[in-house]
């Protein structure tokens, strides 16, 4: 049956068409509709688990491969650094059932820290890739990556960018069974790295790369289109966006797409360079298929290669077919790009930053200890998650952000640095459990000067409410018994630990001010839902002869449900949960909570 | 090939047009892309979706020039998305602002009016939607989308008819909403007067 699927979703159907096992991961804007799909369509007997993070995801899926189970884990690109322990070394010692690391990248980047290009990570780890330049190819690829895996027994890493990943195409959709074949692991020196043995596979990874680059030539998503004298080389989404830029002068080019990037088919590349006279690279994030063909092709005085490398294709930022087009015309002089508008001045556009939702109790979180250490020197670590949003005005309550739990430990060695702060560190529920319990752990024991602010809204909020440990919710559909923070604060040695409402003013001032006062690691949980997940008919209400125009509200808190008319302060019912922060903090007591039904 | 770019506030509703636009045309039996906005960006943010249909279509991503048709849900977000009209295209935007939190705080000169007078100086075929009095009709702010749609259907810009779209909406919807949703599409499509 035909369904309109996400890349994501059709790498999932995929991967349960191929027989996927057991599949772990941690969720990361554009990986993470994989693994929902796999849950959400689990014929029954696949093993579907949201993983602490990607290091122990990556782990899971190792074991599952060593018993001969066909896994896979999913990750975006900078889960990928997390993972990097086990996924180096995975690959010495190779796979009995088939491995699948998927891995999403991020060309903008849209909502990433870094333009990190996984082909490279690929090639770095001896461990082949396949790229997706299309939902439909993406849900093939898939299938491929398993088979490859399985016959050469090599984990193999599945990567796609955020424009496959959450762009929709018509998929034929085949029936999906549960997996029927039972695993069963073999005990075996090779399943156990030591020295000796990284060395003699080393030996043999080298050697076989050679004959999975001739396997990759023969590979029929590795395509070369057209017999112009002009080579465009191209990968992924770029893929797309050159054959929307030459549509209709499709006879002047001739078009090589790298589906396997490492290892590299350098045979069918050759074919595409011999036919060509000036070869163009369209390929976002890193300059990875120009450096191949400079490295394999390129002699003295022969090939000319453009790309990143010559300045003329951007060296960072996503692609588009318009863009392909104008570096077409610019090397070629063939235009094929539709005329562009000639509107007149354009007014004032809205502008309109990623910001906290209305009623998030991150805001209360935040602007209570902003205003408890009022006049006091202090630091703001973040982290990663929705809460990143704190530092956006008028809030203006991150000072740094690095990688996930790098907040906690940051503010350790600002402590050693500078003895005269105080050293706050916000993170989410989530990233606590994914990598903040270690940095919790160093704090105690080398006796660092922090306060922990633990943001527990109760899900993963950023990228789309996915459960962690603390919420005692699998997804095989069943019940855990949820981790306790404060209990795993205390266990550390954790000083002082104290759980408050961040809807509730007064109380959060009070506690983060007792806790500043305090000496050694201490830590407050702030403990109130994500708005996204309670449903509440809760209202606030201004009441407009009271309002004297004041701005408080506004100035203050940045809630986007308050906006201002004829100089007071406003309420958007629509937006409004209600969480009466506001309320709390008016000067005159103008803005009213209206709980719903009591 | 049909385009329709799909533009708005996070939270408005535009991924689920998106895929009621594209459903509606796979029903047909024609080919569908398209491409959401999906993470951080949508925390109040700009979203944009492009619908891409015909079986000759290699790219998610709509190319400047080449919208058939924008369905703006948000006067600021549709005249900033423009330049993705092709010559002669249709604009349908809602007349209702979202006011950005930047604008409260005094840091941008956003009016909503002034983006709706740009799109009607700029763009022939161009129609207003009151969407919040259409919405209060039906009795949820949260059917503009379906309002939107069903005005795409009337404008014929998409080759997609309202029983089409109200199949597909059929199809996605809860059996408790789709009486409200029906009547959404219904007087949404009636906003559209030939022009």
């Amino acid at each position: 049956m035909k369904e309109l699927l996400m890349g994501n979703e059709a790498i999932a159907v995929g991967a349960l068409a191929a027989g996927v096992q057991v599949v772990s991961g941690y969720p990361g804007t554009p990986s993470t509709e994989v693994l929902e799909t796999i849950a959400k369509r689990n014929p029954g007997g696949v093993h579907v688990e949201w993983s602490v993070n990607e290091k122990a995801g990556a782990e899971v899926a190792v074991g599952a491969a060593f018993a001969g189970a066909r896994a896979m884990v999913t990750m975006k690109q900078m889960g990928l650094n997390v993972a990097s322990d086990p996924v180096m070394c995975v690959n010495y010692l190779g796979v009995k059932g088939g491995m699948v690391i998927y891995v999403a990248d991020d060309p903008g980047p849209i909502s990433s820290q870094t333009e990190q290009d996984t082909r490279h990570f690929g090639k770095y780890a001896r461990i082949p890739v396949f790229d997706c330049d299309s939902p439909e190819q993406a849900f093939r690829a898939v299938q491929d990556a398993f088979e490859f895996s399985e016959e050469h027994g090599t984990p193999v890493i599945l990567r796609a960018t955020t424009r496959v990943c959450h762009s929709c195409a018509s998929i034929d959709v085949p029936e999906i069974k549960a997996p029927d074949r039972a695993a069963e692991f073999e005990k075996d020196s090779r399943w156990v790295i030591f020295p000796g043995l990284s060395y003699k596979n080393k030996l043999k990874l080298a050697a076989r790369e050679k004959e999975f680059a001739d396997i990759f030539s023969d590979y029929k998503e590795n395509t070369i289109e057209g017999t112009g004298k002009i080579g465009i080389a191209c990968g992924g989404i770029s893929h797309a966006y050159v054959m929307d830029a030459i549509r209709g002068h499709e006879e002047e080019f001739t078009v090589f797409k790298a589906a396997t990037p490492f290892p590299f088919p350098t045979k069918l590349a050759a074919r595409f360079m011999r036919d060509t006279e000036k070869v163009i690279v369209f390929e976002e994030l890193d300059p990875y298929i120009e450096d191949e063909l400079i490295y394999n092709f390129r002699t003295a005085d022969d090939a000319v290669i453009l790309g990143k490398r010559t300045g003329t294709v951007p060296a960072a930022g996503e692609l588009s077919a318009v863009k392909a087009a104008e570096i077409i015309e610019k090397v070629t002089g063939i235009k094929t790009a539709a005329e562009s508008r000639t509107d007149g001045d354009a007014p004032d556009m809205p502008v309109r930053p990623p910001v906290l939702c209305a009623g998030c109790p991150h805001r209360g979180a935040f602007y209570a200890v902003k205003q408890a250490v009022k006049g006091r020197k202090a630091i703001f670590c973040g982290d990663i998650g929705c809460y990143t949003l704190g530092n956006a005005a008028p809030l203006n309550m991150v000072d740094t952000c690095l990688c996930m739990g790098a907040g906690i430990t940051m503010a350790q060695g600002l402590s050693h640095a500078d003895k005269s702060t105080l050293n706050f560190a916000f993170v989410g529920d989530s990233t606590f459990f994914a990598s903040g319990i270690t940095g919790v752990v160093n704090a105690v024991y080398n006796q660092a000067e922090m306060i922990l602010i633990v943001l527990d809204n109760s899900t993963t909020a950023m990228t789309g409410h996915q459960p962690h440990p603390g919420m005692g919710i699998t997804m095989m559909g069943g019940r855990s018994e949820p981790v306790d923070i404060a209990g795993v604060l205390e266990g550390t040695g954790v000083r002082s630990v104290r759980t408050v409402d961040p809807l509730d003013y007064s109380a959060s001032v009070d506690a983060v001010r007792a806790a500043a006062d305090e000496q050694g690691v201490r830590a407050i949980i702030f403990k109130s839902p994500c708005i996204a997940i309670v449903k509440t008919t809760d209202k606030v209400r201004v009441d407009g002869n009271s309002c004297i125009g004041c701005m408080n509200c506004i100035d203050q808190l940045g809630c986007p449900a308050i906006i201002t008319k004829n100089g007071k302060a406003v309420i958007d019912r629509g937006l409004c949960t209600g969480c009466g922060l506001c309320a709390q903090i008016c000067p005159v007591k103008c803005m009213i909570k209206e709980e719903a039904d009591k | 090939m049909k385009n329709c770019l799909l533009c708005g506030v996070g939270g408005q509703g535009t991924v689920l047009a998106s895929r009621i636009i594209a459903s509606a045309s796979m029903d047909k039996g024609l080919f569908a892309r398209t491409a959401e906005t999906i993470g951080m960006a949508q925390r109040g943010g700009c979203v944009v979706s492009h619908v891409r249909v015909g079986s000759e279509v290699p790219s998610p991503m709509i190319p400047e020039g080449q919208a058939d048709v924008i369905l703006g849900f948000e006067p600021g977000e549709a005249a900033r998305n423009l330049p993705f009209l092709k010559q002669g295209g249709t604009v349908i935007v809602c007349s209702n602002e979202v006011r950005p939190v930047t604008a409260s705080l005094g840091k941008s000169g956003y009016r909503g009016e002034a983006a709706v007078a740009y799109l009607k100086k700029n763009v022939d075929k161009c129609f207003i939607i009151d969407g919040k009095k259409i919405c209060a009709e039906c009795g949820s702010p949260k059917v503009l989308n379906v309002v939107l749609t069903g005005a795409l259907a009337a404008s014929g810009a998409m080759d997609l008819t309202v029983e089409d779209m109200e199949k597909a909406l059929a199809a996605r919807m809860k059996p408790q909403l789709i009486e409200m949703n029906r009547k959404a599409l219904k007087l949404g499509a009636e906003c559209i007067q030939e022009k």
